[in-house]
């Protein structure tokens, strides 16, 4: 097991630099808190960056691998939010446990949403699920006394009493999360066939039904990730922040996660996580620079219009092609510093 | 009241029209969602709120100059940042989305996060058929009617307007005939960023101008869309009225209506939609794998 381990990282992550980076990545990850000292605010901001990956990526699986353009995603963060925040407030239960409940109302509330969803496709798509968090945060105005109206609710626990803990908690479940989509989404992994169903649906749906896959339940199944995962992000969301507001159902919310998605490069699971990192880390950044902090919209704005005028896929994907090169004969991916391909020896260029 | 709804409903779904069919051209010609289109009816609203309010302006060379200037921007906008994205769908809607926030900011910089209204541009009062309408909202449904016949006359019979209908039917054989569709979109883009430069200056008195103004009207302006038809300009135009009239009743009828009237309006939407998966008049993209 040890071994088999050992020399998956020596053959399958070391020659490659995207993996090695990534690896290299989520081990820093894990180790921060060492270096900063218990309570300070880098592992505040780093747990909302790590529940931005979740939610970030979740829309990625729906809407880069299968091709489901939502704009409404943050219905899902919101109903997560919402779910857990009534039952803490209502019944009194603990994080642990409304968590996971939060994250099933959202996805119940995606599996209700997906079927006028199902009947359309490309733009209509996206434009219709841009309308129900602006049904579902219309709906909680309207039932003031128990949703606290636009105050929303609050003093909601935290997940964990100490802010490592709960550094830690959020991160572990950000590690799996991503884990599993990333999993989910592999179109040349020999166990699970999603990733190449999604990728042909994306590409070709006529096509895809015609080779017999049920293109429908594949589709309410990628509604059913995208809803679980983004609750998931939702209620620890509202755990974190204490609140659960219609803010976090607002439109703003719905293009975040898309601005960030897409600055770091769709249909990639890396892309939205780099794009999380760079964005909402710049934008916390900037608050303490002098001069920029109170137009920093202005500069993010500026960076992201002139980083996708020049790498309209993506920051991720530009980056990962400038050190990253496909083998052509086997598939294999080989540093781009290579003349020869490390499996097959075939010529790179 | 059934009167003054009636009436509301006019000058809201005209002005929801003008927006709309800026934004179904884009789509039409070039498959772009131009999510920065309403950003450009703000812009509208402060450049008629600078010239009549700072400078002083009479009412008819400032929406001129409104009109001119917002085409300008439009061009502009397209030339140097979306044409280099034109290939990349969701490219074209972040960057669109990171302009208008841009514009937005630009906005707060140089006016302050305040209310603005311009001068209004007309007074008194029209008695029709017992009902007393402002001439103000009279001014807005007639422009909005000559401002259509103009748009059907420059699509249908001009040669501008072929080329532009080509772009929108196949954008590969309108190039293969010597159309430089880059152009042609340039130039829609610009047709569409006039009209919402008219929608603002004709509301500029009605409608309240701040730098965040943009998003209230884009939802509404893409349902209205969606509901019409992507791409279809008689779509889009019912829609508006309809949409319009839709909003008021939740407004006015429904408990709780100004949380509820969004909803309700969704509502509507997403029942024609399952209906009619193409919107009311939309063109069917199943042919194109969209």
């Amino acid at each position: 097991m040890l071994k088999r381990l050992v020399s998956n990282f020596r053959w399958g992550v070391v020659p490659v630099p995207g993996r090695l980076i990534a690896v290299i990545f989520f081990v820093s990850l894990f180790i921060l808190p060492l270096i900063f000292g218990s309570s300070s605010y880098a592992l505040f901001i780093l747990s909302f960056a790590n529940i931005f990956v979740i939610f970030a990526v979740s829309w990625d699986v729906l809407s880069g691998y299968t091709g489901q353009v939502n704009f409404g995603h943050a219905l899902f963060f919101g109903a997560g939010a919402y779910g857990s925040a009534l039952l803490n407030r209502y019944l009194g239960w603990q994080p642990a446990v409304t968590i996971p409940l939060g994250a099933l109302i959202a996805t119940l509330i995606g599996v209700v949403t997906c079927f006028p969803a199902l009947r359309l496709r490309g733009p209509y798509l996206s434009l219709l699920t841009m309308a129900f968090p602006l049904i579902l945060a219309g709906i909680l105005m309207s039932f003031q006394g128990v949703t606290g109206g636009s105050y929303g609710i609050y003093g909601i626990p935290p997940i964990a009493d100490s802010r490592v803990a709960q550094y830690y908690i959020i991160l572990i479940v950000m590690t799996v999360s991503v884990l599993i989509m990333w999993k989910l989404t592999d179109a040349r992994s020999r166990y699970v066939r999603t990733g190449l169903i999604f990728h042909a649906i994306r590409e070709d749906e006529i096509t895809a039904r015609a080779t017999g896959i049920n293109t429908i339940n594949y589709k309410i199944l990628a509604f059913v990730i995208g809803g679980f995962f983004g609750g998931i992000a939702g209620a620890m969301y509202a755990h974190v922040l204490s609140i659960a507001n219609p803010y976090l159902l607002a439109l703003t919310m719905s293009f975040q996660v898309i601005i960030w998605t897409v600055f770091g490069g769709m249909v990639s699971i890396y892309g939205p996580v780099v794009g999380v990192y760079t964005l909402f880390l710049l934008m916390d950044r900037l608050r303490d620079v002098p001069v920029i902090a109170t137009h920093r919209f202005l500069v993010l704005s500026a960076i992201v219009i002139v980083i996708l005028m020049f790498m309209p896929e993506g920051i991720a994907v530009w980056i990962r092609d400038k050190i990253e090169r496909e083998c052509p004969r086997c598939k294999l991916t080989n540093g781009a510093w290579r003349k020869e391909c490390r499996a097959c020896g075939a010529h790179l260029h | 009241m059934i009167a003054s709804i009636l009436v509301q409903t006019l000058v809201n779904g005209s002005v929801y029209a003008l927006l709309a069919a800026g934004l179904t051209l884009v789509f039409g010609v070039g498959r772009l969602l131009n999510l920065a289109h309403t950003v450009f009816f703000v812009l509208g609203g402060y450049i008629m709120y600078s010239l009549t309010r700072t400078l002083g302006w009479g009412p008819i060379p400032s929406i001129a100059v409104t009109v001119v200037g917002a085409a300008l921007l439009g061009v502009l906008a397209y030339r140097f940042i979306i044409d280099r994205v034109r290939h990349h769908p969701q490219a074209v809607l972040l960057i669109t989305v990171a302009l208008a926030m841009f514009i937005q900011e630009i906005l707060y910089w140089g006016f302050g996060d305040y209310y603005r209204t311009s001068p209004s541009l007309m007074s008194g009062v029209t008695v029709i058929l017992g009902i007393h309408v402002s001439n103000e909202y009279l001014l807005i449904i007639g422009v909005m009617v000559v401002v259509m016949i103009i748009l059907w006359l420059l699509l249908a019979k001009t040669k501008l307007g072929t080329a532009i209908r080509a772009t929108a039917n196949d954008a590969e054989i309108a190039s293969l005939m010597g159309i430089s569709v880059s152009r042609t979109l340039m130039i829609t883009m610009g047709i569409a960023t006039a009209l919402a430069g008219l929608a603002a200056s004709l509301v500029g008195s009605l409608w309240i101008t701040y730098p965040v103004a943009w998003m209230e009207p884009l939802t509404t302006v893409l349902i209205i869309v969606v509901l019409g038809g992507l791409g279809s300009l008689k779509g889009s135009i019912i829609a508006a009225y309809l949409m319009a009239l839709a909003e008021l009743l939740a407004y006015n009828f429904v408990p709780n209506g100004n949380f509820l009237a969004k909803p309700f309006m969704l509502l509507f939407l997403i029942i024609v939609l399952v209906v009619r998966p193409g919107g009311l008049f939309g063109i069917i993209l199943e042919e194109e794998r969209l």
